[in-house]
């Protein structure tokens, strides 16, 4: 398994078609147990990367995901755009001058991204947030690497989204509610499985409709 | 959606370019940003003061730009913190060479983005200092959470800190003052109906015609519990006993009392509101230096009010006292 400038640019352009379809149901999620913004923020952020990645020829994939990480941060606002926003960009400093990855860099690539993450937002595995889903799916990536199957990440990313339901949100708005956060899927986590899941159509081969 | 705007993606530049228009003479845009100044920023020799979150609260935060208070407000999108490039500009443009504090209300987004900028600003040799501010009590305190949000009692940060400032206070000193302020505000709030985000078409969260929800956050987010209606004095009462006995008020000590109108109530309501919170006050032999009523930390066009107490000891109460020349707070 190959991934490249353009596997890159169909993954950035796929998930922003997710975003794009799903933005209501995101902002939905986050109106019952946040402040109703994810659903806009999310869509009106990768609608900018996509805009900036359009016209843009790349060499590399550092890049390329250094223009994604910093059009997060200077266009998305709220908690989502620090967080995804240092999570490209410590992707993209992994990735400095690589014309091409295996499996095993990707997976290298997406756990310093997690790192991010996890240093931005102090969160942990059960905080209800985007960790839920980071941490698994990256490390289902890590253990696997060349053997990785692309429809076990999906399911995966899909059951750690689910996970979320049930438990009590520790960190973003959400732990505000303290318990009657419980029985709502977090937007967080659900924006992270459409990035993921979008990555692992990529890597399936399929690509994108302009 | 009935609401008097252009076009819902445009509503926090235009809102921001109609202010400045409104007060040229103390206001001014730094150009192709969401950030206002005093118009005289920077100014020398004087730490300066910046806070800002997402628009919706006007006339939080820019409204308390001017003389005694803040020297820049930053506007994110509704209801969004700001991005760290735009907080950049604002601690850029009001650097007068001894610092600048920046006031951030606890919320993950603005936290994250106001610490980006910090780190910004510090590489390129200003010092900065920030304070988080958490006075809301609907939401109980604890090590493995966010902590408290950040809702009206804010704007007595911005009082504060701009005044002693304004005296030519250090930075280690205004940071100090900002500590303690934020130590002795607690505030809760409530709502009657929803309001709703431009972009988003829809209210955020339903109330129903018998319900209100006690400790409703200033951005609709869930508070403490649903109930039936109550009249206004119980409402003052269920909201002030709760601030009250965070604060652990004593007799004969000092208080400033702000009742803070969330966008849609009007000051009949605050007032009436303030009869009852006066009333309990004094019932404890709470000494009230001052009140402010009105709308200080709105949330759009919602419906509801919050209550915050300030304990005053000699520095705060003197401080609160100074000149303060803004166009939605003045002494």
């Amino acid at each position: 398994m190959l991934f490249d400038v353009s596997g890159a640019k169909h993954w950035i352009v796929r998930l922003n078609q997710k975003l794009q379809e799903q933005k209501k149901y995101l902002t939905s999620l986050d109106q019952a147990i946040g402040d109703g913004d994810h659903g806009l923020n999310m869509a009106r952020g990768f609608q900018e990367v996509v805009l900036k990645i359009h016209d843009t020829e790349y060499k590399d994939l550092g890049t390329f995901f250094k223009d994604v990480g910093m059009t997060l941060i200077l266009k998305v606002g709220g908690a989502s755009g620090p967080l995804y926003g240092t999570a490209f960009l410590k992707f993209s400093m992994e990735l400095k001058e690589k014309k091409e990855i295996n499996g095993i860099e990707l997976g290298e690539a997406l756990s310093a991204a997690l790192e991010g993450i996890r240093s931005r937002g102090r969160a942990q595995l059960g905080d209800k947030t985007i960790v839920d889903v980071w941490e698994p799916v990256v490390d289902l990536m890590m253990s696997e690497g060349e053997n990785l199957n692309p429809d076990e990440l999906i399911r995966l990313a899909n059951e750690k989204m689910e996970d979320t339901k049930d438990m009590e949100a520790k960190k973003g708005r959400a732990a505000y509610l303290g318990k009657r956060s419980i029985g709502h899927i977090d937007p967080g986590a659900t924006s992270s499985m459409y990035l993921f899941e979008a990555l692992a159509e990529v890597l399936k081969g399929e690509s994108y409709e302009e | 959606m009935k609401k008097l705007i252009n076009d819902p993606n445009q509503v926090v530049m235009e809102m921001l370019e109609g202010m400045v228009l409104a007060h040229p003479g103390k206001l001014k845009q730094i150009p192709d940003t969401t950030v206002l100044v005093r118009s005289e920023a920077p100014v020398e020799g004087k730490v300066g003061l910046v806070s800002g979150g997402g628009s919706g609260h006007e006339p939080s935060h820019a409204g308390f730009v001017g003389k005694g208070m803040l020297d820049g407000a930053v506007s994110g999108e509704v209801f969004t913190s700001p991005t760290p490039d735009q907080i950049f500009e604002a601690i850029k443009a009001v650097n007068g060479g001894k610092g600048v504090l920046l006031i951030i209300k606890n919320y993950t987004g603005d936290v994250m983005n106001f610490e980006m900028a910090a780190e910004m600003a510090e590489a390129e040799g200003i010092n900065v200092a920030k304070v988080v501010v958490n006075d809301d009590v609907a939401v109980e305190d604890s090590l493995y959470t966010s902590g408290r949000r950040g809702i009206a009692g804010t704007v007595f940060v911005h009082k504060i800190a701009g005044a002693l400032a304004e005296q030519g206070a250090s930075l280690e000193e205004v940071e100090a003052v900002a500590n303690k302020v934020i130590k002795y505000v607690k505030s809760m709030g409530m709502a009657l109906t929803p309001c709703i985000v431009p972009a988003a078409g829809e209210p955020g969260f339903q109330l129903g015609d018998e319900e209100m929800e006690i400790g409703m956050g200033i951005h609709g987010e869930p508070g403490i519990e649903k109930t039936k209606i109550q009249v206004a004095d119980q409402v003052a009462e269920t909201l002030l006993m709760k601030v009250v006995d965070d604060l652990q008020l004593k007799e004969s000590e000092k208080v400033a009392v702000m009742i803070n109108g969330l966008g849609a109530t009007p000051l009949m309501e605050l007032y009436i509101v303030n009869k009852k919170v006066a009333e309990i006050l004094q019932e404890k032999n709470v000494k009230i230096h001052d009140t402010f009523v009105g709308e200080f930390m709105t949330s759009l066009e919602m419906a509801g009010c919050s209550i915050s107490i300030l304990r005053l000891d000699n520095q705060l109460l003197e401080l609160l006292d100074a000149s303060a020349d803004t166009l939605a707070f003045k002494r």
